[in-house]
């Protein structure tokens, strides 16, 4: 695709609170290039979020990025002083935030808030800026822009303040936008049109593209190539149209399976992922995932797998992979939700109970 | 307000009357029950009380706060005119003095929190707030009148007697009433100030803020104050009213010729045109205040405006 | 100002414990050290308090073990006194013992400050059950009568009050609990409110049984926290306006040794000798402040979101 924008290598992120040490970000790395969109996909609390959030080096107390490199254009974001830092955030890279409700000032105009993050730069001078919010808030079509630059976010709807907020955050034509959750906090149909706004912008304008979410649909129709991560770490990435089809990793096929597909017959359930979220502050040994995974072997509960090619561009975290787990594991995990050995204990009972076991 | 103010009088009124003993009792010598009756007679006392309480609201219509009964031939209204210049100047540089003060030792303690700054302002507006403030006027006293008189055998020390000039604002003599005046509301704006900034801190606007890349100013100045500080500005209706109520004592402790001064002598004197006419002017001062505290409200709060 | 970047919203990440809430609340509260403190302040100043008043007056308990000596009798031959073991914190002007004093007065404050509650818990609390449980016109005017009181300033209204009866002890009492209730009666009317909108009480209410019963059950587990919170914090207030009034001459009146009369004979004499208003002073400063640790400590520990 071309030249590498922002290179994350083993990235560490860690909260020191009173009950231990979270550790959110445990060693993951990523890479996105010029004009590219990658969706990072993962349950609640598996650390996409903050990955995001340390690029931008804006991780909340009491967390701090403990080692790792973030590097933008070549240049490493986690060494840069105070002052490379502001010109970076809103810059080069900027981000939007789930709930655009809470994250717009309450008291200050929308035109103003956008007007500031370009003022804040430089890049354009205070009579350009608020010529150019007007022409943002058109671009991702607001009504009536002109009047509507002197609103306050609590007189704008759930949709057109997320609008807004993709605005701001282009503003200053950065090379990379990311996006956390854009579309959760809103209604549905709205999710579509701004679905499809995000679409139009990413072709017109050619800002690459870092989609939080877990919700793979999204991921399915914006996104190029996608990360999942489990714990605090990456444990598949590949490009969308192979993971949605040959999902390597457990925690990968189980996601896609809890999302209903139209191109599916409706013999297969939904199933969904037994198990609580880890504790990060004591996660399991072995691989992360492996109280929850339906084709565990013994080998998985001592030692963790690295992160290995499976096929070409794509990589997953897996002793066992899904092209080889048993098929009888597959139809199970498929058909319930109990785990192998609840199945084996299931049919144990069945033959000592004398009745023909299959 | 109207009907608010017509309780108030009415409440007060019907207090005074209420109570044993008159106006008249005088410690040591009584008068005797002729000059008593006398005297009813001239004040109208004599009269069924709601002939009195209609005649005195007729007055106070007619800004006539009759005379008071304590210091005859002086008209109520008369004696506050002498005394307001002192209550004002020691008010407002109260007032000018702690709100900024308060603001600003909240604002930094939120934005240093649980560090050594936090915790000492913290401990001291605890203090502050915890401590009635006539104790520490005595304190004040003590320490920077007597204390300091003894320690510079005389040269050096606060007066602690009364306030010279009504409207001079840079008056020595004013350091230690307003310091004893204004503790606690300082501490207690403090405390809000810190609260509702540490509050705002927590929003997801401001972390917005910083991924824009501003300055950490704007950041504290646009976005964080502009909204923490709202709850502070609702907060300076009370605050005033307990400034009006702080200056009875300080200045009954200081000796300032204020109007707090003269109404708690009134109360001990039972002087009941003094007390209602007083208070009148207390109940409207401080109703006109919290009408414009809520005013200021609409216009730094967006949200509450309803027209569009 | 901390730097640019270390200023970002805290995220809470401790699970909150779901144990029993008073159990839970006492071991919170007991990890609060000025809280504990506060306690055990009071509760020693409790106990002096008592041992003041009984077996029979004067000195009480203490003065029978010669710990003390007589509050009420006069030694003109001995004013002023410097410590000794027959008067561990000297005299006064009138030679009397001023520890005896002292805690006679402990035994006033916290009597008015404590035996009060009940009085503002009685009447707030009715008065917020009547309004909350009938809601229509009965709620709206006692609402609106809240909201009068609450538009004066308190200490404003008290005077007025002891205005009216006279400085006595009881008029102190009555005039406190006639104007500080109306922060309970608020309390108490927004918990009947939100129990009212509850679902079991509207079934009630539909089926035609009285939903009184039903309501009271909830009502009192539900406000227990906030109400004592609020009486907790209630008490050093009662104190302040106690000791101020008595300061201000009207009040207790003398020889009854309130800590506020103390204060106000000490300051007559304060530049013959400050120990006659220091030791009153640092007495009420240390109640109040010990009560208000308290209050603190209960609201925190009562609090059932948990934030740090």
């Amino acid at each position: 695709m071309g030249q590498i924008l922002l290179q994350v290598e083993d990235l560490h992120t860690q909260f020191f609170t009173s009950r231990g040490v979270v550790r959110a970000v445990d060693g993951v790395s990523l890479h996105i290039d010029a004009g590219e969109t990658l969706g990072v996909v993962g349950e609640s609390g598996c650390g996409k979020t903050i990955t995001a959030l340390s690029v931008l080096r804006l991780v909340p107390e009491p967390g701090r990025i403990t080692s790792g490199k973030i590097l933008f254009r070549g240049r490493d974001v986690t060494k840069m002083d105070d002052d490379e830092i502001r010109d970076f955030r809103g810059n080069d890279v900027a981000m939007i935030f789930q709930d655009p409700m809470t994250s717009l000032n309450p008291v200050t105009k929308i035109g103003f808030q956008i007007e500031e993050a370009m003022t804040a730069h430089k890049r354009f001078s205070a009579g350009l800026a608020k010529g150019r919010v007007v022409e943002l808030l058109k671009r991702v079509r607001v009504p009536a822009a002109e009047t509507r630059v002197k609103d306050y976010p609590h007189q704008f709807s759930g949709g057109m303040r997320q609008r807004a907020m993709i605005a701001m955050g282009l503003a200053n034509e950065p090379a990379l936008l990311i996006a956390d959750e854009p579309t959760t906090a809103l209604d549905v149909t709205v999710q579509a049109q701004i679905i499809q706004l995000m679409k139009q912008l990413n072709r017109e304008l050619g800002t690459a593209m870092m989609l939080i979410t877990h919700n793979m649909a999204l991921v399915a129709s914006l996104c190029q190539r996608v990360v999942v991560m489990y714990a605090g770490r990456v444990v598949e990435e590949g490009p969308v149209e192979q993971i949605f089809d040959s999902p390597q990793h457990p925690y990968t096929w189980s996601l896609l399976r809890s999302v209903p597909r139209v191109d599916e017959a409706r013999k297969d359930r939904l199933v969904s992922i037994r198990g609580l979220p880890p504790d990060l502050v004591n996660s399991p040994a072995g691989c992360k995932f492996h109280p929850r995974c339906p084709f565990v072997v013994d080998r998985c509960k001592v030692e963790e797998p690295p992160l290995a090619e499976v096929a070409p561009d794509q990589v997953a975290r897996c002793w066992v992979l899904m092209r080889n787990a048993r098929q009888e594991d597959v139809d199970a995990a498929k058909t319930s939700a109990l785990s192998v050995e609840a199945a084996q204990t299931l049919k144990a009972q069945a033959k000592v109970g004398g009745v023909a076991g299959s | 307000m109207i009907p608010v103010l017509f309780f108030v009088i009415l409440i007060t009124f019907v207090l005074m009357h209420l109570a044993p003993g008159g106006p008249w009792d005088r410690e040591g010598k009584q008068l005797t029950p002729q000059v008593i009756n006398n005297l009813n007679i001239k004040y109208g006392l004599d009269k069924p009380l709601p002939q009195q309480f209609l005649t005195y609201i007729w007055g106070v219509v007619r800004f006539d706060f009759g005379d008071s009964l304590r210091s005859p031939g002086q008209h109520v209204s008369q004696r506050v005119l002498e005394s307001w210049p002192y209550t004002f100047t020691l008010g407002a540089v109260t007032f000018l003095l702690l709100v900024p003060l308060g603001i600003g030792l909240g604002v930094v303690a939120a934005l240093r929190q649980n560090s050594v700054a936090d915790y000492a302002a913290l401990g001291l507006a605890t203090a502050a707030a915890s401590t009635p403030n006539f104790v520490i006027g005595i304190f004040l006293i003590i320490f920077l009148a007597l204390g300091m008189n003894r320690l510079t055998g005389g040269t050096f020390y606060l007066p602690t007697g009364g306030m010279p000039q009504p409207f001079n604002p840079f008056q020595v003599e004013l350091i230690m009433p307003v310091i004893t005046l204004g503790a606690l509301p300082t501490a207690y704006i403090a405390r809000l100030t810190r609260s509702s900034t540490l509050d705002t801190l927590r929003q997801d606007f401001v972390r917005t803020a910083w991924a824009k890349g501003l300055k950490a100013r704007l950041v504290v100045m646009r976005h964080v104050l502009k909204n923490s500080l709202i709850p502070v500005v609702t907060a300076l209706g009370p605050t005033f009213a307990f400034l009006v109520t702080g200056s009875f004592i300080v200045e009954t402790l200081f000796s300032i010729p204020g109007i707090g001064r003269s109404f708690v002598a009134s109360i001990s004197g039972r002087d009941y045109t003094m007390i209602l006419g007083t208070t009148i002017l207390f109940a409207v001062l401080i109703a006109v205040v919290n009408l414009i505290v809520d005013v200021l409200y609409v216009f730094i709060d967006p949200r509450v405006r309803l027209s569009d | 100002m901390a730097t640019a970047i270390g200023i970002v919203q805290q995220v809470d990440w401790d699970v909150p414990e779901q144990t029993g809430l008073w159990s839970d609340a006492w071991v919170r509260f007991r990890r609060n050290p000025l809280a504990v403190a506060g306690l055990a302040v009071i509760v020693v100043m409790i106990v002096l308090a008592i041992g003041a008043r009984l077996p029979t007056n004067p000195g009480g308990l203490w003065h029978v073990l010669h710990l003390t000596g007589d509050p009420v009798q006069q030694e003109v031959t001995n004013t002023y006194a410097l410590p000794s073991l027959q008067h561990p914190l000297g005299t006064d002007v009138l030679g009397r013992d001023q520890l005896s004093r002292i805690l006679y007065g402990a035994s006033i404050s916290l009597t008015i400050g404590i035996v009060v509650q009940f009085l503002i818990l009685i009447i707030g609390g009715v008065i917020g059950m009547v309004a909350g449980y009938f809601g229509g016109w009965i709620d709206n005017l006692l609402m609106r009568f809240t909201d009068i009181m609450y538009a004066f300033p308190d200490l404003l209204l008290v005077l007025v009050f002891v205005a009216a009866f006279g400085p006595s002890f009881w008029s102190i009492f009555i005039a406190l609990g006639l104007v500080y209730w109306v922060g309970l009666a608020r309390l108490v009317r927004g918990q009947v409110l939100s129990i009212k909108e509850k679902e079991y009480v509207e079934a009630a209410i539909m089926t035609g049984t009285s939903p009184f019963k039903l309501i009271v059950k909830h009502l009192v587990p539900n406000s227990l926290g906030p109400v004592i919170v609020t009486l907790t914090f209630g008490i050093p207030a009662a104190i302040f306006t106690e000791a101020a009034l008595s300061f201000l001459g009207i009040g207790i009146r003398p020889p009854e040794p309130s800590w506020g009369v103390m204060i106000e004979d000490g300051y007559a004499g304060i530049f013959a000798d400050p120990r006659q208003v220091i030791f009153p002073g640092i007495a009420v400063a240390l109640t109040m402040l010990s009560f208000t640790f308290v209050g603190d400590g209960l609201r925190d520990a009562l609090d059932p979101r948990m934030r740090r």
